[in-house]
C-alpha cells in the first residue's frame, strides 16, 4: 500500500469527465432537436443512439477498432494526415466512454424535454423571445434537473467503462490504466489487495453519487416542476 | 384592425374562418374541438394556417405567398389556459421577461399602473406556485400586457377560477378593456361569460362560423 500508484484514479476522472463533457453538449442538443421533430426514421435513428446500451462492450470496442484502429476508417485517415493514433490511447478510453455513455445521457435529456409544456415555451416566443432565449431561459432551466441525472449517470457510466476501453485503449500502465483496467490487471497477477483498494474506491464513489443525485432531485424536482 | 383569414385541414374537418375586428371584445365560442385555440394560436404564430391571410395594423402576420412572420416578432399577448407562467421565475421576472432590456425605464409606468390596476404588487417576489388560481390569473394578464401588444388573445383564462373570482376577473377584464383599447379575442364555452364580456359573439363548430352576434352596448359591471 505504501508505493501506492494514484494514477489510476487521476487517469479515470480525467476520461470520465472529458467524455460526460462531451456527451452532455452532444446529447442535450441532439435530443432537444429530436424531442421537437416527428420524421419518418426517428424510432430507428433512436434505436441506433440506444443500441450501445444493450450490446456486450465487446462488440462496442469492436465497432470502435473498425472505426478508430490502425487500418480503421477513420484511425487510418488520422495516421495518414496527423500522423495521429488513436488506440493505445487515453485518447480511445476518452472515444469508448463517450459512445457507452451517450445512450443514458440521451435518453435522460430526451425525457426531460418532451415531459416539459410546449406553452412555457409559446408564451415565450409570444413575449418576443427568440429560440436562444427560450432554450437557455425557459427549456434548460426546467429541464435541468433530468439533464442533471443523466450527467451523473454517463460521469459514473464512464468511470466504470471497462470492456471497449480495453480492446481500443488496452491496458498500458500509467497511460491507459483506468480504474476498472488496473482492478483486472490487479487479480489477473494475484494482487488481491491493490484489487480491494480500487473496487472500494469505485464503490464509495457510485454510491455517493446516487446518493446526492437522490438527494438534489428531492430537494429540487417539485419547484421546477410544479406550477 | 385585426383581419383574420385562415384555411386549415385539421385531423376531422378543413377550418375557413373569416372576420374582422377593431378595438372591441371578441368571444369565440364553441364545443371542444371546435377550433377556437387553433385560431388563437394561428394569429399568435405558433400554428400556420394552410393559406389565408393574417393582417394586424398594416403587419402581415400571415399571408399564403410569403414566410410567415415568427411569433416573436408579432408583439402579441397571449393568456394561455391555465396561464403558463414559468414556474422557476418568480411573479416580478414573470411579468419582465418580454420587456425589452431598453425598455425597462420606458415602460416602469405602464407597469406599475398595470400591477396596481390588477392589485398584484405585493406578489412581486412570490414564485407560481405560491399564489392562487385567481392571482395567477391576474399575474399572466400582466405578463401579457407588459410587452404592450397589439392584440390580446385569451384562451379559457377564467375556466379555472371558481364563480365569485370568476365573476371579479370579468370585470377586470372589462376594465382593462376600456384602459388599453386593443383587440381581445376571448375563447370560451361558457355562453354567460360570452354575453358577460363579449362586444362580439361568434359561434363556432368543426371549424366553421355557425353565427355571430353584436352587442349594441357594453354591458356595464361597475
Amino acid at each position: 500500500m505504501l508505493e501506492m500508484d494514484y494514477s489510476p484514479l487521476i487517469l479515470s476522472l480525467k476520461v470520465a469527465a472529458i467524455s460526460t463533457f462531451f456527451v452532455f453538449i452532444v446529447g442535450v442538443m441532439i435530443a432537444y432537436y429530436l424531442a421537437k421533430r416527428d420524421f419518418f426514421g426517428k424510432s430507428i435513428l433512436e434505436a441506433l443512439f440506444l443500441l450501445p446500451l444493450v450490446l456486450p462492450p465487446t462488440v462496442v470496442g469492436f465497432g470502435l477498432l473498425v472505426l478508430f484502429g490502425k487500418k480503421g476508417w477513420i484511425g487510418s485517415w488520422l495516421l495518414e494526415w496527423f500522423d495521429f493514433q488513436i488506440v493505445f490511447t487515453w485518447i480511445g478510453a476518452v472515444i469508448a466512454s463517450i459512445v457507452v455513455s451517450f445512450p443514458l445521457m440521451y435518453q435522460s435529456a430526451a425525457a426531460a424535454f418532451e415531459s416539459l409544456d410546449e406553452r412555457l415555451s409559446n408564451a415565450a416566443r409570444t413575449m418576443g423571445a427568440s429560440e436562444w432565449r427560450v432554450f437557455f431561459t425557459i427549456v434548460f432551466p426546467l429541464a435541468w434537473p433530468g439533464l442533471l441525472a443523466g450527467l451523473v449517470l454517463s460521469f459514473a457510466r464512464g468511470l466504470g467503462e471497462f470492456g471497449a476501453t480495453l480492446m481500443l485503449a488496452g491496458y498500458i500502465p500509467g497511460k491507459t490504466d483506468t480504474i476498472p483496467m488496473a482492478i483486472y490487471f490487479a487479480v489477473e497477477s494475484g494482487q488481491m489487495g491493490k484489487a480491494t483498494f480500487w473496487v472500494l474506491i469505485i464503490i464509495i464513489f457510485g454510491f455517493s453519487l446516487i446518493l446526492w443525485v437522490n438527494w438534489w432531485s428531492k430537494r429540487n424536482i417539485r419547484r421546477f416542476t410544479r406550477i | 384592425m385585426l383581419h383574420v383569414n385562415i384555411h386549415k385541414q385539421l385531423a376531422h374537418y378543413e377550418m375557413a374562418i373569416q372576420f374582422e375586428m377593431g378595438a372591441e371584445i371578441l368571444v369565440l365560442v364553441g364545443p371542444s374541438g371546435s377550433g377556437k385555440t387553433t385560431i388563437l394560436n394561428s394569429i399568435a404564430g405558433l400554428v400556420h394556417p394552410d393559406s389565408g391571410l393574417i393582417v394586424s395594423n398594416k403587419h402581415t402576420f400571415f399571408d399564403t405567398d410569403q414566410k410567415p412572420m415568427p411569433a416573436r416578432d408579432r408583439q402579441i399577448g397571449y393568456l394561455f389556459q391555465d396561464y403558463a407562467l414559468f414556474p422557476h421565475m418568480t411573479v416580478e421576472k414573470n411579468i419582465l421577461y418580454g420587456v425589452k432590456k431598453n425598455n425597462r425605464k420606458d415602460s416602469e409606468e405602464m407597469i406599475a399602473q398595470l400591477l396596481h390596476v390588477l392589485g398584484i404588487e405585493h406578489l412581486l417576489h412570490k414564485y407560481p406556485h405560491q399564489v392562487s388560481g385567481g392571482e395567477k390569473q391576474r399575474v399572466g394578464l400582466a405578463r401579457a400586457l407588459a410587452t404592450c401588444p397589439s392584440v390580446l388573445l385569451l384562451d379559457e383564462p377564467l375556466s379555472a377560477l371558481d364563480k365569485e373570482t370568476r365573476k371579479q376577473c370579468q370585470d377586470e377584464l372589462l376594465r382593462l378593456h376600456e384602459i388599453w383599447k386593443i383587440p381581445f379575442i376571448v375563447v370560451t364555452h361558457d355562453l354567460d361569460e360570452a354575453e358577460r364580456l363579449g362586444n362580439r359573439i361568434i359561434y363556432l363548430d368543426k371549424g366553421q362560423i355557425i353565427d355571430e352576434q353584436k352587442k349594441r352596448q357594453l354591458m356595464t359591471v361597475y
